[in-house]
């Protein structure tokens, strides 16, 4: 009963907060209303028992989404609160999307029969998901971490404005480089 | 296996917290004291922190025009009662509150909270230097989280688990400190950096009016500042467990070690907060990204390393 109760409240929590990103007039609080259903999110993932994947949930949602707030002002289409706002655009097109991914998927757990348990959870999940991903899903995770970096390096470098050639000249040879900010290790 | 306190410990957790700051907010007082020439005797420094909360409830709270109070009020609980659920997993000897399997994650995602509350609050006020406070935390956040997950991840390490009664039995010989020193210095470090406190003190800096905290009188700030002192003790407390062998040691009970070493830890981050003068976000960032960061991976490896020798996993 506890359970049932406290699955609909996370998930209502999960949906209401995911549909007032659109309906508020802040970037501040569309950001964190984001972050709440993606908590609520994580507390779907928590009642399912696994308390690892719930908590990892949990901790990069708010980091992520407290660097998406960054990002989100930088970009906000209501400078200081002067123009009225709007998250919505192609308002037709999502709306066929979202109906119809909601009635597949609606469907598709209301149809088709649920397959009946084979085997048993192990003791222990947090070490059971380490030796899958150390294990049979090692090439997935290296080639997805190789990727991962590779995009990180790929942006910073598309989107410097200064690199260590306009910092330590063409030939790399200044003793100093000529940074208005000095960093903390006098590079 | 969970060894966790019966549900009382729970009710005690909150008001054992508040005792250890409150013998931290005095002892803070007396060290600026002294650094500022005016010495401050110890029973005018213990009275201090009671005369400071009725004064702050008493106060009147400052409302900013077109601020953003709901954010701003939520920003400030969730520092609170994010130090207070971090705290949960802490062993007051060798038992904490709740004995989570991933007791160490639950903690690191408990402070990461303090990210977004702080900026909350900064935003909320909508001035700007306390929107810059904000923004501080947010690059300040970037540059510690990283060395002290690494920091965590180390401790896990050698214990082999992420339960942190598992990484207390660990230290039944040896203290992880001895093993791990790069990692406990670093965790040390985002643990004041993580509270904006002693040299990371730039997000509420004197140089922006007091930054996030700007705009907060009254019983706003009683609350946040509160909470800011609570995560730090939380986040000292926890180096106790992390790498100081928790509750072990001779002749004293489990419970007083854990209060007895707490306070050192917290002894020495007053010592610091007045020894070393506020380092620039620039500075911090960048020492934190390239010394920091390879330390706490190169202490990670050495310890997996010494792990895997004696035949761990």
């Amino acid at each position: 009963m506890i359970t049932i109760a406290l699955f609909g409240a996370l998930a209502v929590t999960a949906v209401v907060a995911g549909a007032l990103v659109f309906r508020v007039d802040s970037m501040a609080r569309a950001t964190f209303l984001l972050l709440l259903s993606f908590l609520a999110v994580a507390g779907l993932v928590l009642m399912t028992g696994l308390h690892y994947l719930g908590l990892v949930i949990v901790l990069m949602m708010i980091i992520e989404m407290v660097v998406m707030a960054v990002f989100m002002i930088m970009y906000m289409m209501n400078p200081a609160g002067l123009m009225p706002m709007s998250m919505f655009h192609n308002t037709r097109g999502s709306a066929v999307v979202a109906a119809t991914t909601f009635v597949a998927l609606a469907g598709g757990a209301l149809l088709v029969d649920w397959p009946v348990r084979g085997g048993r959870p192990a003791p222990d999940l947090t070490m059971a998901l380490g030796e899958s991903l150390m294990g049979g899903q090692m090439l997935t995770m290296m080639t997805l971490g190789v990727t991962l970096f590779a995009t990180i390096v790929g942006t910073v470098v598309l989107a410097t404005g200064r690199g260590r050639y306009d910092r330590l000249g063409d030939e790399l040879d200044a003793p100093e480089s000529d940074d208005r900010d000095r960093g903390g290790v006098g590079r | 296996m969970s060894t966790a306190l019966p549900l009382g410990g729970a009710a005690l957790l909150p008001g054992l917290l508040l005792a250890v700051t409150w013998a931290a907010v005095a002892a803070d007082a007396v060290a600026a004291g002294r650094a500022a020439g005016r010495p401050v005797s110890w029973t005018v420094a213990l009275g201090l922190p009671g005369r400071e909360a009725v004064r702050l409830l008493v106060g009147q709270r400052r409302r900013t025009a077109a601020g953003d109070e709901l954010l701003r009020g939520i920003g400030g609980a969730a520092l609170l009662v994010a130090a207070l659920m971090a705290a949960a997993v802490l062993p007051l000897g060798l038992r904490p509150v709740a004995d989570l399997g991933p007791g160490l994650v639950w903690f690191n995602a408990m402070e990461v909270v303090a990210w977004a509350a702080v900026w909350l609050v900064g935003w909320g006020a909508n001035s700007t230097v306390s929107l810059i406070g904000g923004y501080r935390f947010v690059a300040q956040g970037l540059a510690y989280e990283l060395p002290h997950m690494f920091a965590l991840i180390t401790a896990a390490v050698g214990a082999q688990s992420l339960r942190v009664t598992d990484v207390v039995a660990a230290q039944q010989g040896l203290w992880f400190i001895v093993i791990m020193p790069v990692a406990f210095v670093a965790f040390l470090l985002s643990a004041a950096a993580m509270a904006f406190w002693g040299p990371f003190d730039a997000p509420v800096g004197r140089d922006v009016a007091g930054g996030a905290a700007a705009e907060l009188s009254g019983v706003d700030r009683l609350v946040f500042s509160t909470g800011r002192w609570l995560l730090l003790v939380a986040s000292s407390a926890m180096a106790v467990p992390l790498f100081l062998g928790g509750g072990h040691g001779p002749w004293l009970p489990a419970w007083a070690w854990v209060l007895v070493k707490t306070l050192a830890v917290l002894g020495v981050l007053i010592v610091l907060r007045h020894r070393v003068p506020t380092i620039r976000m620039e500075r911090w960032t960048e020492f934190s990204w390239v010394v920091l960061v390879p330390a706490t991976i190169a202490q990670a490896l050495v310890v997996t390393l010494v792990v895997l020798g004696r035949g761990g996993i």
